[in-house]
């Protein structure tokens, strides 16, 4: 291990420019540390994100050396290419200032994916007993831990292609939902989904699952949405 | 023509015809490794396939579900990389499919037409 790593790390706005820094190389760092320590020692105006530190509030996900990845559990010993660091914000999104991008548009696209959801329930009734092995819970569960990061969301092709495409975050979202059993809104949601800005933009080549930092398939996900509205679409029920 | 639900047909139909050319190339495939055996000559399969109903009717459900596939496939692309709106690049998607289906029928007739 040197002492020195070498960082670019992106300036500015969509027009901006890397700048590199130097900073200590320590053990067990991460990229997270190495952007705090610029920020910190080098420059108080580099403007990024973050809160939890131990990858459960999302908001800490960059571009690192070309990939995007939740760089407070990443650790720069498994993604410096010999001392090099290269840092950028999130693809697919619009860039705020220097790391920092703009998650509207992204969270937005989980509302037009009907990603909100609808009970029938009211607070005097008892709880839903939902079987914990039941099919649909099953699957549900697969993606239910998602915290938002948009990592799948920028390394999606199809994302930067489409405009109008929800992406792999929202359709996993809605996939979660129409597993729900507690969830009224299903037709609805499947209405949503379908469609080359929904499900049937997806070319099914999981560059989202190969990234995301959950382990969650927001591919299968999609796939599985396919079925569904190809099911309701026979019945007339889309 | 657009909307969630000629989407959602427009999908059935690549993946149902997926379906059918991973059968029809596997037979074909198959086929191929068998008749080359006895050294293959243009006179020799035409020997064999000439007026043969199953050759006929084997090749050109394989064009069509070709001309199918290739089209629904081409006209994503031609929304995603050349930036096309949904109408326009269906309708060359559809051009291009009929002169899939037009040349391969052709192609099946000449094989089985004694
Ligand atoms: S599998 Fe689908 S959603 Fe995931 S990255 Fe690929 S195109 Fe995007
Ligand atoms: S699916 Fe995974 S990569 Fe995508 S936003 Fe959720 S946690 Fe992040
Ligand atoms: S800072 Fe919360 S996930 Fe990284």
């Amino acid at each position: 291990m040197s002492e020195e790593l070498v960082v670019k790390v992106w300036r500015g706005r969509e027009d901006g420019a890397f700048v590199a820094y130097r900073v200590p190389r320590r053990e067990n760092q991460t990229v997270l540390d190495v952007v705090t320590w610029i920020q910190r020692h080098l420059d108080p105006s580099l403007a990024y994100r973050y809160a939890c530190r131990v990858g459960m509030c999302g908001s800490c996900a960059m571009t690192v050396n070309g990939v995007a990845r939740w760089t407070c559990r990443t650790h720069v010993s498994r993604v410096a290419k010999g001392e090099a660091l290269e840092i950028a914000p999130l693809a697919n999104l619009p860039i705020v200032r220097d790391l920092a991008t703009d998650m509207r548009d992204f969270f937005d696209r989980w509302a037009r994916a009907r990603g909100q959801f609808t009970g029938a329930a009211t607070r005097h009734d008892d709880f839903a007993r939902v079987d914990p092995a039941s099919p649909a819970r099953v699957a549900a569960d697969a993606g239910i831990e998602c915290i938002g990061c948009g990592v799948c969301h920028a390394s999606c092709d199809v994302v930067a292609w489409r405009p109008a495409f929800v992406g792999p975050a929202a359709l996993n979202r809605a996939w979660t939902l129409v597993n729900d059993e507690r969830d009224t809104a299903g037709r609805e949601r499947l209405r949503a989904v379908a469609g080359d800005a929904g499900c049937h933009a997806c070319h099914t080549q999981g560059a989202c699952t190969e990234r995301c930092p959950k382990g969650i398939a927001p591919t299968a996900g999609i796939a599985g949405l396919k079925r569904l509205v190809a099911r309701a679409a026979v019945r007339g029920e889309l | 023509m657009s909307g969630p639900v000629t989407e959602a047909k427009l999908w059935y139909w690549q993946r149902v015809s997926a379906m059918a050319l991973a059968l029809f190339v596997l037979v074909h495939l198959a086929t191929m490794a068998w008749a080359v055996r006895g050294g293959l000559s243009a006179a020799e399969i035409l020997g064999r396939t000439r007026g043969s109903w199953v050759a006929g009717a084997f090749y050109g459900v394989f064009v069509m579900a070709a001309a199918v596939h290739a089209s629904i496939g081409l006209a994503t692309i031609a929304q995603e990389w050349l930036g096309l709106r949904a109408g326009p690049a269906r309708a060359l998607a559809a051009a291009f499919a009929l002169a899939l289906a037009v040349l391969g029928l052709r192609a099946v007739y000449a094989l089985v037409a004694a």
